[in-house]
């Protein structure tokens, strides 16, 4: 037990480059395995979160120009969900990878007129930047397509109500269309979001290499399955990390759904529903 | 292919690329494109079974019966489908080739776990080791698309189970009141009526399904993917046709195949939407009868 | 996680071996010329083919080629979905204690470090290597930083766009690439000698087939058709017995 406790102190969080140097190479452990594997799920949260959080405002704004009149907003919408949803994000992390490496290595210097930035354009090949980067690209046009369909079942009477009430433009939409229409959407973004985090195992699986071998939870559950020549220990350590992160994602936004749908009578509240609607 | 291909390294670049792209590797490639056409026409009906049977579960009166439903659901869809596929194959296969022992060798003495050795007799092998070369291959495709199904039937469960909960309660209460047991109320009433609410889910369904295919190659088939980078990395003399990593230009094709494929999806989807929508008290079904009128 | 097998039965070669006898099935990678390959055709290729068919015929089995990911090629065996790794997989302890291996038909070949220029720092640097590889190990415990890629074609790429300084992967694959990189790409350092000889994987439980290809090589060594192979395939200057 004790030494057990040793490995979660090596090994915790030896994902992120802190801990012992070398992973456990012979007579490895239930222990070790459980503990790698979980330290490996710091980066699935990581890219996860970090793209929903950023994919949600971008999702917004094409979800807008979606359903925008003006042909140069809405085409470039249109063709950027497709594009995103029609295609597998197998090859889009490696399109993706292929482009940043061939960008200059030296950075690019912006002159914003009164600072200079230097842009270091040798972080995108790397996945904690340049995985981020495809994976808010891709959950931006899958919630951008929900966000569209949820704008479009807004009830004209709210519409109306607010143009009773002399509400327009920006104000109009703050505080009426969109509530209205992220409690609409809310339980196919639940889904969204538990399926980019079930997608984030496929930044190390087959986009961008590992550093140190720093890596996600399927890294190291690989990695254990190499080591040991068995791959029914790691890789259902790893299903039950993803179950939990499951149920945590649904009790979050099952908290979020509940304040959403807070003014309406208690029978009309939408019961959030795990429906899988979206993937990737 | 061509009978001048003889000699490659002689060739001007025209035929060069003709004798390139007819090789019987770029042939197996070619080939890969409907083993990933056929895997999606095939688990699409095996998995929506699954599906049907998972939703009946999960609404069965008979308590394990209904954990057991609801458990498949709930758990499949909880953990990646990557992490899935890294085991369960081998562990499919396992499974099937210790239930054939059982009954084709009971007294086998020797146990079957021998160390790491997964050990059955030699006429419980699935297929039998000297079976034909497709034998194998079908079963490999076989387990391919079981597993395949396993994943997408719990997803499928849940969108049925979902669309029999939407259809109008009054309809199956009517149905009840003409005196219709609750076995035939389901499947005359509920069944014909629940697939307009399950279309949108399944029609979603299929389009992952569509995007989750570059994964087969973990599952032991040689399907584009794999095949796109055995072509496309680079290639030394030791091969007939040496050039550079061409990879991205295989993966380009790729692109286009998908976007293709669910371009198509779409449109044959959103058709089968507006037969289901006839005569249905949906907006969608509202809207085509306007229409016509 | 089985593979299909890509190539044709080897033929049996006399009638009166083709009766009553099993079917070995030969568990290759297919990606790491000059050992194993795809060919044009669509055919296991290399030195390991041509040598698993010449050692089937003297053992005087059937063999079948079936191709697997290298990840899951040591699970796939125990499993029984093939009868043999003969995938150019160095013989170590750790391998040892799972699968049995037979004797050597290469002899313990080093690895080397190629880069864009001789004179890089291989022992702080940035070294690529192919994920789960003897290499991926011995570059974790030097100073260096270690990259891994799921293929070999990345490790290389990696270094020609100058993501890593230099990449760690056996010689004999190393070779015609440098070879044919147009002076692009040099060898830098020594040679590293790292794991033992390359002999074939076969079920701990499995000790009949394993003598069977035991002798199969001993009468190859016997009589220098394997030095000839080894010369054919990985060069003159090859390493021999």
């Amino acid at each position: 037990m004790n030494s057990c406790l040793e490995t979660i102190r090596d090994y915790a969080l030896r994902s992120i480059g802190i801990g012992e140097r070398l992973l456990p190479r012979a007579d490895i452990t239930l222990c070790e395995q459980f503990t790698l594997i979980g330290s490996g799920l710091i980066w699935n949260i990581y890219f996860g979160a970090l793209a929903l959080f950023f994919g949600f405002f971008l999702a917004t704004a094409v979800a807008l120009a979606r359903g925008a009149r003006n042909a140069l907003l809405r085409k470039p919408a249109q063709w950027f969900i497709f594009v995103f949803r029609g295609s597998p994000l197998f090859i889009q992390f490696f399109l993706f990878y292929e482009a940043f490496v061939l960008l200059p290595k030296m950075g690019i210097d912006i002159n914003l007129g009164f600072v200079e930035i230097t842009a270091e354009t040798r972080w995108l090949t790397r996945a904690w930047l340049g995985a981020l980067i495809v994976l808010f690209l891709n959950t931006a046009a899958y919630s951008g397509e929900i966000f569209y369909g949820a704008l479009r079942a807004v009830p004209q009477g709210d519409i109306e109500a607010a143009d009773a009430y002399g509400l327009t433009g920006w104000r109009k939409f703050r505080r009426i269309v969109w509530p209205t229409m992220l409690r609409l959407a809310w339980p196919a973004y639940t889904n969204e979001a538990i399926f980019l985090f079930h997608a984030t195992t496929l930044v190390y699986f087959s986009g961008f290499p590992a550093w140190q071998q720093k890596g996600d939870a399927l890294y190291y559950a690989n990695y254990f399955a190499d080591k040991t020549f068995n791959p029914f220990i790691p890789y259902p350590i790893l299903a039950g990390y993803f179950i939990l992160l499951t149920l945590a994602i649904i009790a979050v936004f099952g908290l979020i759904n509940r304040r959403l749908n807070r003014h309406l009578p208690q029978e009309r509240r939408q019961m959030l529903r795990f429906r899988p609607n979206y993937i990737r | 292919m061509f009978s001048f291909c003889t000699d490659p390294a002689s060739l001007p670049q025209l035929e060069w690329f003709a004798c390139y792209l007819t090789t019987g590797k770029h042939m197996a490639f070619y080939g890969s494109f409907l083993v990933v056409l056929l895997l999606l026409l095939v688990t699409a009906p095996v998995a929506l079974a699954f599906g049907f049977g998972g939703a009946m579960a999960a609404r069965a009166r008979f308590a394990p019966l209904r954990w057991f439903g609801k458990g498949y659901t709930a758990v499949v869809r909880g953990v990646p489908d990557i992490a899935f596929f890294m085991f369960f194959v081998i562990a499919l296969d396992q499974g099937i080739e210790w239930l054939r022992h059982k009954i084709r060798c009971p007294d086998w003495e020797q146990p079957i776990r021998q160390g790491n050795d997964f050990v059955v007799c030699a006429q419980a092998k699935m297929p039998l080791s000297n079976a034909a070369q497709w034998v194998h291959e079908a079963y490999g495709f076989t387990l391919a698309v079981l597993t395949f199904s396993i994943v997408f039937g719990a997803f499928a469960a849940n969108v049925l189970f979902g669309a029999m909960r939407a259809v109008p309660r009054a309809q199956v209460e009517t149905a009840e009141a003409y005196g219709m047991t609750h076995r035939q109320a389901f499947w005359r009433i509920t069944v014909p009526q629940m697939w307009i609410y399950a279309l949108p889910g399944l029609s979603n369904l299929w389009m992952i399904l569509i995007k989750a295919t570059p994964l087969l190659f973990l599952l032991g088939v040689e399907d584009i993917v794999y095949w796109a980078r055995e072509l496309g990395g680079a290639k030394t003399s030791a091969y007939s046709y040496p050039h550079p990593d061409w990879r991205l230009w295989y993966f380009l094709a790729l692109l286009v195949f998908y976007l293709g494929l669910t371009r198509v999806s779409e449109i044959v989807l959103g058709r089968i939407t507006a037969r289901l929508s006839h005569g249905q008290a949906t907006l969608g079904g509202q809207a085509l009868r306007k229409g016509a009128g | 996680m089985r593979k299909f097998i890509i190539a044709t039965t080897a033929l049996a070669l006399s009638a009166g071996l083709a009766l009553a006898q099993e079917t070995v099935r030969m568990g290759t990678e297919g990606a790491y010329p000059p050992y194993n390959f795809i060919n044009d055709n669509g055919e296991v290729d290399g030195f390991e083919r041509e040598l698993g068919d010449e050692l089937c015929k003297r053992a005087g089995l059937t063999c079948e080629w079936v191709t697997n990911d290298w990840d899951s090629i040591i699970p796939n065996l125990v499993s029984g979905n093939y009868d043999t790794i003969i995938a150019g997989m160095s013989i170590t302890p750790e391998r040892d204690e799972v699968i049995d291996f037979t004797q050597e038909y290469l002899p313990p070949e080093p690895s080397a470090y190629v880069a864009l220029s001789p004179d890089v720092d291989l022992k702080g640097g940035v070294i690529a290597a192919q994920t789960g590889t003897i290499q991926a190990a011995y570059i974790a415990e030097t100073g260096a930083t270690l990259v891994e890629f799921a293929t070999p074609d990345e490790t290389i790429a990696a270094v020609k766009n100058g993501e890593a300084d230099a990449v760690l992967a056996d010689k004999s694959y190393l070779d015609p690439i440098v070879a044919e990189s147009g002076g692009m790409l040099v060898f830098a350092g020594d040679p590293v000698p790292l794991g033992g000889g390359v002999g074939m994987g076969v079920r701990e439980s499995d000790t009949e087939l394993k003598e069977k290809f035991n002798q199969a090589i001993s009468s190859m060594k016997a009589d220098g058709t394997l030095n000839a192979l080894i010369r054919k395939w990985f060069g003159e200057d090859a390493a021999t017995f």
